[in-house]
């Protein structure tokens, strides 16, 4: 499985986001590939990803895509995050 | 990794403003960029990126309940990889649909040599435990925000 996490710039809060994705995913022991990404390199970063991770803010900017768009409104709740993946992927 | 950010609890004194006065969100953000520009990390320039990036992107940089990540991409007004904290005296809405008001603005500045910092899983381990950004909103000195960024960073993520 290939997972996005995207924000504005590629750096910082999108990283976050990965980092903790990838908590939540091995508790979740789901093998995974996640990726960060800006908005600009979206098109290519998510062409072949099932999912996509983001803020409410950004998900008018994705486009069109066949991933499945999880919104995360609190990057650091490792609760939210797992509970919103394994609503997406299960 | 060139230039690594330093750890979260080393953070200068320069690059540590509490209780400062912002009448809004960019406000916020330059007080931000004040103190990155103070401990060396930009040019006080840099601020303006940042907002810009929140104009073209919206407020996604309020990734937790009261916490901004301010940040834009790297650029020649940033000289080195480092963080900022600004706590808020009057907390400022950002816009964002789940996360407002926000209290605490961590100021991120990043080369192209360290785009994707290791450092950065840092952070998430700090503020991965909910009760940090309070916590951190309401001390009064710098030592006790560095405290507070020890004392998180040493313990195990939740999960982890």
């Amino acid at each position: 499985m290939k997972i996005v996490a995207l924000c504005g710039a590629g750096i910082g809060t999108s990283e976050i986001l990965r980092v903790n994705a990838v908590r939540v995913l091995e508790r979740l022991d789901i093998d995974a590939e996640v990726t960060a990404s800006d908005v600009a390199g979206i098109g290519s970063a998510a062409a072949d990803a099932q999912v996509i991770l983001t803020s409410p803010g950004l998900v008018g900017a994705i486009g069109r895509t066949n991933a499945d768009i999880v919104v995360i409104d609190n990057y650091f709740d490792l609760e939210e995050i797992q509970q919103k993946l394994e609503t997406a992927v299960g | 990794m060139v230039d690594p950010l330093r750890p979260l609890h080393e953070l200068p004194d320069a690059a540590i403003a509490l209780h400062a006065v912002a009448d809004d969100w960019r406000d916020a953000i330059r007080a931000s960029a004040q103190a990155l520009a103070a401990a060396g990390f930009a040019e006080p320039e840099y601020g303006e990126r940042m907002i810009a990036l929140v104009e073209e992107f919206g407020p996604y940089i309020v990734i937790a309940p009261g916490l901004a990540l301010a940040h834009a991409r790297p650029g020649p007004d940033v000289h080195g990889a480092g963080l900022s904290i600004v706590t808020l005296a009057q907390p400022v809405a950002f816009g964002h649909s789940h996360n407002d008001p926000v209290s605490v603005v961590l100021g991120l500045a990043a080369t192209e040599n360290d785009q994707h910092v290791a450092s950065i899983a840092s952070l998430a381990n700090v503020f991965n435990d909910e009760s940090v950004i309070p916590a951190i909103a309401a001390a009064v000195t710098a030592d006790e925000v560095r405290a507070l960024l020890r004392r998180a960073s040493s313990q195990p993520a939740a999960g982890a």
